[in-house]
């Protein structure tokens, strides 16, 4: 009896050790990656970064027209999905809660979602891009659009679903209109968790390299022509890593650097907005 | 809104019949000025969850119709061929198909044990003011954009692995009898395991936040049960919780296993591109979201560029039943949680 229970402590303790090991293991992975990141890219990191354009292999220069046009690009992304993605998570909340429609959308929702984005890249090169005879930003902007509405969607319905029905109660007992309850009581209501919502989706596609690979291609000189390509971030270091060349290389090191604390601090302040939401 | 002064008795009592008061002639005014805007924003809202639908057909659609050219061309031979020739322009679809399948096989193997061993410490070991920052550190990896795994990927992973890992698989693992094969080979550093372990690091953080959410959801009424009767935390976690959120893990396995199919970037710096399928893991492959992005904007003819969307069909399918299975288990463990 003894015994039997000393092993069953012993594959307890194995148990747990081996679990200890395996958070240390991705932790471990975390660290690394960032230490890597600030290692390589923080040497690089410097004024000329910001205010100069992306040189030839050879020259010193910065990455000013694929930050610039990454900006634009999430900038537009944001513009064009976001009211999509909001209007369409209000009827799910709202007006269709429970019917067929919204069960529906939500699972193509949830599939859009986790789809694979270079599949989105595809879809706007055949609507997009061929049609149009050229690459275009605006059809990079439109394919980040693509990939910021389900995450959208998927915020705005759930944090239109916490809203406590009394206060919509309340609205339609003074006599507003739904459509009123809807934009004036309830938006406000959420309004933590649907700007949670927009940081989690430019977050995301922040550092969206495949959409663009194909759609708004790549620029190497300034350009603000919407109708033409336009550099990015995530391109240009795609670009640059698998070049020969070592400025290239720190270049994309260090931009690779830019974007992740982009992210990093975009994910941060979405949670942080969450964490405030739920203790007011 | 209307001012907010209440009609007194006085204008009630003043008109026969109805009690109407200046203030409601006046809302009911305003009230029918609005009702088409009312009307207008729920069609609207009801257009946009539409347009979503819309959206994943109009991805369907596009994907067949750019694909049809090379799917009439080589019929089902471009699910089993193993040629990819730009300049015969005969393509076939298996080594791609093949790479994508084992490096998320890979990831898999390693990222489910070590996401479920994450998960246990997590939700029984851990101390309660540690949980939240290892959360969170957890779900930073998943924060990392693509990009940044397929750079570190190339410049630090990869040689690591060149110089260290790859050696030690072939002489040992190499030597095995049965499993030489797989471990034949030079260590290249990049090629099918480092991205399988890549991938695995990438997909890590997927299963552990669904495991946990859904060890968590376990009622503590059956854990505290199972400790009241002397079960050690292990045999709690092993006996009493993964049956009961069985179901939820399942589902997490498959979401995360959805998003390592279509993992682009990360893959496309370290795979080595090579169309051919080898037996040996240690060797350079492709996988279908690496081809498309290495060779789309260089595809020369109507048939080339027809068969990489080909590709991004067949990706899309394979996700999206992937996908649809997991959706389905997630939303059993909700209905039985919730």
């Amino acid at each position: 009896m003894a015994t039997r229970y000393a092993g069953r402590r012993r594959a307890n303790a194995v148990a747990t050790a081996l679990s200890l090991a395996a958070t240390l293991f991705g932790l471990g992975w975390l660290v690394l990656i960032l230490g890597a990141l600030l290692w390589n890219g923080l040497g690089g990191l410097s004024l000329a970064v910001f205010t100069q354009m992306t040189p030839p292999p050879g020259s010193s220069g910065g990455l000013l027209n694929p930050i610039f046009g990454s900006l634009i690009l999430t900038f537009l992304a944001v513009l064009i999905g976001t009211p999509i993605g909001v209007l369409a998570g209000t009827y799910m909340a709202e007006y269709g809660r429970y019917d067929r429609l919204s069960s529906v959308v939500r699972f193509i929702n949830d599939i859009l979602l986790s789809a694979p984005s270079i599949v989105v890249g595809l879809f706007i090169y055949e609507v997009m891009v061929a049609p149009m005879g050229h690459f275009s930003g605006l059809a990079g902007a439109v394919a980040l659009a693509v990939i910021v509405i389900p995450v959208v969607v998927r915020t705005t319905e759930d944090m239109l679903t916490l809203v406590p029905n009394a206060l919509r109660e309340a609205a339609t007992s003074i006599g507003l209109p739904r459509s009123m309850s809807i934009t004036r009581i309830c938006y406000r209501a959420a309004s933590a968790g649907m700007v949670t919502g927009v940081l989690l989706a430019v977050a995301r596609i922040s550092g969206e390299t495949a959409p663009l690979l194909f759609t708004s291609l790549n620029n190497q000189f300034w350009s603000t022509n919407l109708n033409a390509p336009i550099s990015s971030l995530p391109v240009v270091i795609f670009q640059f890593a698998l070049s020969p060349y070592k400025d290239w290389q720190s270049l994309a090191w260090t931009g690779a650097l830019i974007i992740t604390l982009a992210v990093l601090t975009l994910s941060i302040t979405a949670r942080a907005l969450v964490a405030s939401g739920k203790q007011s | 809104m209307q001012a907010a002064r209440r009609p007194s008795v006085v204008d009630f009592a003043l008109h026969e019949g109805v009690a109407v008061s200046v203030e409601a002639v006046t809302r009911a005014k305003v009230l029918d000025r609005l009702r088409l805007g009312d009307a207008a924003f729920r069609q609207l809202t009801r257009a946009a969850a539409i347009g979503v639908l819309l959206l994943l057909s109009g991805v369907i659609i596009s994907l067949i119709d750019g694909a049809l050219p090379a799917l009439k061309t080589f019929g089902f031979g471009f699910l089993v061929s193993e040629r990819w020739n730009p300049v015969t322009d005969n393509f076939g679809a298996l080594p791609a198909i093949y790479g994508t399948i084992l490096t998320s096989f890979i990831a898999m193997l390693i990222a489910v044990p070590v996401g479920l061993m994450i998960a246990f410490f997590l939700t029984e070991l851990c101390p309660q003011w540690l949980r939240r920052p290892i959360g969170i550190a957890i779900e930073l990896l998943a924060g990392i954009p693509s990009i940044i795994y397929g750079i570190w990927g190339l410049f630090v992973f990869a040689p690591f692995l060149q110089e260290t890992l790859q050696p030690f698989l072939i002489n040992t693992l190499g030597n095995v009898p049965l499993i030489a094969p797989l471990f034949a080979g030079p260590p290249y550093g990049i090629g099918i395991l480092t991205s399988g372990l890549i991938l695995a690091i990438m997909v890590l953080p997927f299963v552990t936040s669904i495991s946990r959410d859904v060890f968590d959801a376990v009622p503590v009424v059956l854990k505290e049960a199972a400790y009241g009767l002397g079960c050690t935390t292990w045999e709690v976690v092993r006996h009493v919780v993964l049956p009961y959120a069985r179901v939820g893990v399942i589902g997490g396995v498959m979401l995360a296993l959805g998003r390592a199919l279509g993992e682009t970037m990360a893959v496309t710096f370290v795979i080595g591109n090579a169309h051919r399928i080898s037996a040996s893991v240690l060797a350079p492959g492709t996988t279908i979201s690496a081809t498309i992005a290495n060779e789309f904007t260089e595809a020369v003819g109507d048939l080339y560029t027809s068969a990489l969307i080909g590709l991004g069909l067949i990706l899309f399918v394979i996700t999206f039943i992937v996908l649809a299975a997991a959706r389905y288990m997630l939303a059993r463990i909700e209905r039985r949680i919730g």
